[in-house]
């Protein structure tokens, strides 16, 4: 099932013929919404006015309201076993956990205001919180089935930017924020088990990813590096680098060619008039560039905060083989790399700036679209760029289905569905 | 003779004539003579005067000359002094330069990391900035919240509206917050923790006991090569023979390694490694002499007593061949093997299947036939029953024809020569035949 919401409507609909299921209308224009992990409920939060709505979907008729009063609402998700909310309150003043199943209500003080503040294990677990207590940085891991607080530790970091836990559950990563580049590994027990730092004083991590095994933690910073921790010794065995002139590699370059179709005016059929959308925009293919290539840099504005330079974005595919990285002073190329040989696989040049990446959830298949009407695909036999066949359709953002089936395409005001045959790409 | 050579050259130094023929007297004159000496002896006094500043002058200019030479030396020394002296300045200038040139390297490396520096402050100054105007705009409005709410009288409440509260999504219910359940969840965290360091102490186990495994045969494999390379090396056999007790020793040795039991003593890898270095350095020094040997080989083209490498070389190429050939034919074998098989269980399997199929068909249409049939008997009857229907609306129609000619007779005949008491069925006529009608119709049907 698919659900899409447009202003304080909340539409649910049949993933494979986009048939309505359910329709639901909510008091206020919807600021986020989120399926539970049982798939029987979605939560609709209204943050203008601290209102969350719970729809049932074996029951339409049951319904949930959560109003936060005065205090306000600032975010609010589901926890893993599908039957609690958290919300956050305005100002990160504390975070209220209501219960769909009991009548009772915890409350957690002192919660952080950062980039990844909370983060559920994999398993659904365990609850991994930051916290700022008189200036001082603590994480507190609160087992999920009945909020009991397991381990509160202060950590060593001035100003903890982001946590997240290892797939398997047992090691939590901590990282500062980007004025130092300090990465912190701590056990589900709370001890320290090592500390990273690629270098002093420059501006340092800018994200975090872990891979699907576990054995690897990559952390792409600000120096427009990748840096892969192993999971034994929690020290560095690569460090991707991303210069603007590739040479010396073995990598393939694929480079987006945009060919404008010739409209010849005196051969204009009726057929070519109903045509005349796909006339109109432009087809591109790949091509592979030979080596040395270039790669165009932007730099960044240096009076700026939070420069768009560095590796914003990391991502491991399902199997742990490959991670593609996109560094932000070269917002046009997306770089995949091999973890079993830690060298360069490829690297896809676009004609406009990447919006949105991600994996195929079941087999090394990877999506991306730059806000153009096309959708690109790379797996390791090739790349290929799609057209999406609608009218003025840009695509924004996408979502693969979990089972690697199907693709979301999600444009300004319209969504678009994108079947994966076995062989094709078929919409 | 004598005096006309003296008169000659007397006369020839250009001193007054003593004595000509003319005169008359023989003799001499004494004066002249006298004159003549004296003028001798002046010019004898003259030239030594001369001799002596000659000799005075000489002396003067041997002085000078060595003096000359003296100056000469020393001024050549001066030179070779001063010479030494610029080469030393030059050389010393030269080092200053290059020191000059580093220290500027050194002052522009120093200036680009200041310069790297006070860009890495500027951005970390930008970075801090940023976040200070986004803490004072939460803090200002959190005041503005703040001032909001105490003046506001009514204060939303938090609260929670559910139709009814439904069950936890692993249908069990929720326990009460005790000690107990502390102390389970401590267990429950340090099994996982336990319960991930064994998976990872397994894999590593295994992995080790896999390296090791390679480790042995790799080690192997180099025996068996040296062995090889022994037996086809002829020529370096008294080098081996020294060596030759000791190396099948040393095997006999490593032959009684077991894998499954040395495996986990840390003496039996150290054993391991130390053996693969000793079996890689003799390969090492094996392959080496190989290498001189060829290298022989290529000098001494045309000598006979060379052909040892030529002729292994050969062999090994002849049994690679064979070695092809063979596998080839294995190869080939194989294949027709496999197709045999294929083909044949493909017909016993296909047979089955296509009978199997066919069974699954003919009971397919039998049921199919059956309920055609029983739908076309259906149909039969229903076409009966409308054939007789129609059959009865046909006489029925001939009935209903009947009556109405019988009517229109009566009709007819009333018409002319009767009168009143027939004029009531005139006004009604179809009232009257329709009931009639209606009524030989309804009789009709009672008689149905």
């Amino acid at each position: 099932m698919q659900a899409t919401c447009v202003q304080y409507r909340l539409v649910i609909r049949d993933v494979n013929t986009l048939q309505i299921l359910n329709l639901y209308t909510c008091l206020d224009q919807i600021s986020h919404m989120e399926w539970s992990s049982d798939s029987l409920f979605i939560l609709c939060a209204m943050y203008k006015r601290g209102l969350v709505q719970v729809w049932s979907l074996e029951q339409p008729d049951w319904h949930c309201k959560i109003d936060e009063g005065s205090i306000g609402l600032v975010s609010s998700r589901w926890s893993p076993d599908g039957r609690h909310i958290l919300n956050t309150t305005e100002f990160h003043l504390r975070i209220t956990v209501w219960s769909l199943c009991t009548k009772a209500v915890s409350y957690i003080k002192y919660p952080k205001a950062c980039q990844k503040g909370l983060d559920f294990s994999r398993d659904g677990c365990y609850m991994a919180l930051a916290e700022r207590r008189d200036c001082k940085d603590y994480v507190s891991i609160f087992v999920c089935d009945d909020w009991h607080l397991l381990r509160h530790f202060e950590t060593e970091t001035q100003d903890l930017s982001g946590l997240e836990w290892s797939p398997n559950g047992c090691v939590l990563a901590v990282w500062e924020s980007c004025l130092e580049y300090k990465m912190l590994l701590y056990s589900l027990d709370g001890r320290l088990l090592s500390t990273y730092s690629a270098y002093e004083w420059s501006l340092g991590i800018k994200s975090v990813s872990w891979s699907p095994s576990s054995q690897f933690l990559a952390i792409g910073s600000f120096d427009e590096k990748v840096r892969i921790l192993n999971h034994i010794t929690w020290k560095k065995i690569a460090q991707f680098e991303h210069p603007a002139i590739i040479d010396n590699t073995k990598a393939t370059v694929y480079k987006e060619i945009e060919k404008r179709p010739a409209v010849s005016s005196d051969e204009m059929s009726l057929h070519d008039i109903t045509v005349a959308s796909s006339l109109f925009s432009t087809q591109s293919k790949y091509d592979i560039s030979p080596l040395p290539v270039q790669i165009p840099v932007v730099k960044p504005d240096p009076d700026r905060a939070n420069p768009k330079i560095g590796v914003s974005a990391l991502a491991f595919s399902s199997d742990s083989r490959y991670i593609a990285t996109k560094n932000d002073n070269m917002a046009t190329a997306v770089w995949v790399w091999d973890m079993q040989k830690l060298r360069l696989e490829a690297v896809l040049e676009q004609t406009s700036t990447i919006r949105c990446f991600q994996w195929d959830p079941r087999r090394p298949r990877l999506a991306l679209c730059t806000g153009n009407s096309k959708l690109y695909l790379w797996s390791p036999g090739g790349c290929v760029s799609v057209q999406v066949p609608a009218e003025g359709f840009q695509v924004h953002s996408l979502n693969w289905h979990c089972s690697g089936d199907s693709l979301i395409l999600i444009g300004k005001d319209q969504l678009c569905l994108c079947y994966m045959d076995a062989d094709q790409n078929n919409q | 003779m004598n005096l006309f050579l003296t008169l000659k050259e007397v006369s020839s130094l250009g001193l007054c004539t003593i004595w000509t023929e003319l005169d008359e007297s023989s003799d001499l004159n004494v004066v002249t003579v006298l004159n003549c000496i004296y003028d001798l002896i002046q010019l004898h006094r003259r030239s030594l005067r001369t001799l002596e500043n000659m000799e005075v002058e000489q002396l003067k200019s041997s002085s000078k000359l060595d003096y000359l030479q003296l100056s000469i030396t020393r001024l050549k020394e001066q030179l070779e002094i001063s010479k030494r002296e610029n080469t030393g300045l030059l050389e010393r200038e030269r080092q200053l330069q290059q020191k000059v040139k580093s220290l500027q390297n050194c002052l522009k490396n120093e200036k680009e990391e200041m310069q790297k520096l006070q860009n890495m402050i500027a951005s970390r100054a930008t970075q801090y900035n940023h976040d200070m105007k986004r803490k004072e705009r939460d803090l200002n409005k959190l005041k503005e919240r703040l001032s909001q709410l105490l003046v506001d009288k009514k204060e939303r409440k938090q609260a929670i509206d559910v139709l009814n509260y439904i069950g936890r999504a692993d249908g069990k219910r929720s326990v009460w917050k005790t000690e107990k359940t502390e102390a389970k969840h401590e267990g429950e965290m340090y099994k996982t923790l336990l319960s991930d360091y064994d998976a990872r102490q397994r894999d590593l186990v295994l992995e080790n006991a896999e390296l090791r495994r390679v480790l042995h045969q790799v080690k192997n494999d180099m025996v068996s090569l040296l062995h090889l390379k022994k037996r086809t090396q002829k020529g370096v056999q008294n080098e081996r023979d020294g060596t030759q007790v000791a190396n099948s020793e040393e095997e006999q040795e490593e032959e009684g390694f077991d894998p499954g039991k040395e495996l986990f003593s840390v003496h039996a890898s150290e054993k391991l490694t130390n053996s693969i270095r000793l079996q890689w350095r003799r390969l090492k020094s094996h392959v080496e002499q190989l290498d001189s040997q060829v290298s022989l080989a290529q000098v001494n083209a045309g000598k006979s007593s060379e052909t040892t490498p030529p002729e292994t070389h050969e062999e090994e190429v002849d049994k690679l061949k064979l070695e092809i050939q063979e596998c080839k034919d294995l190869i080939q074998t194989q294949q027709h093997l496999l197709q045999h098989q294929l083909s044949s269980s493909c017909d016993e399997i296909t047979s089955l299947r296509n009978d199997g199929y066919m069974l699954q068909e003919k009971e397919r249409l039998r049921g199919e036939w059956k309920t055609l049939e029983g739908q076309r008997s259906i149909f039969e009857r229903e076409r009966k029953n409308f054939t007789e229907a129609a059959i009865r609306l046909s006489h029925e129609r001939k009935a209903f024809e009947e009556d109405r000619a019988t009517w229109l007779k009566h009709q007819f005949l009333s018409l002319s020569p009767c009168g009143d008491p027939k004029k009531p069925m005139l006004s009604n006529p179809t009232g009257a035949s329709s009931t009639g009608v209606c009524v030989s119709l309804s009789s009709e049907a009672c008689r149905r």
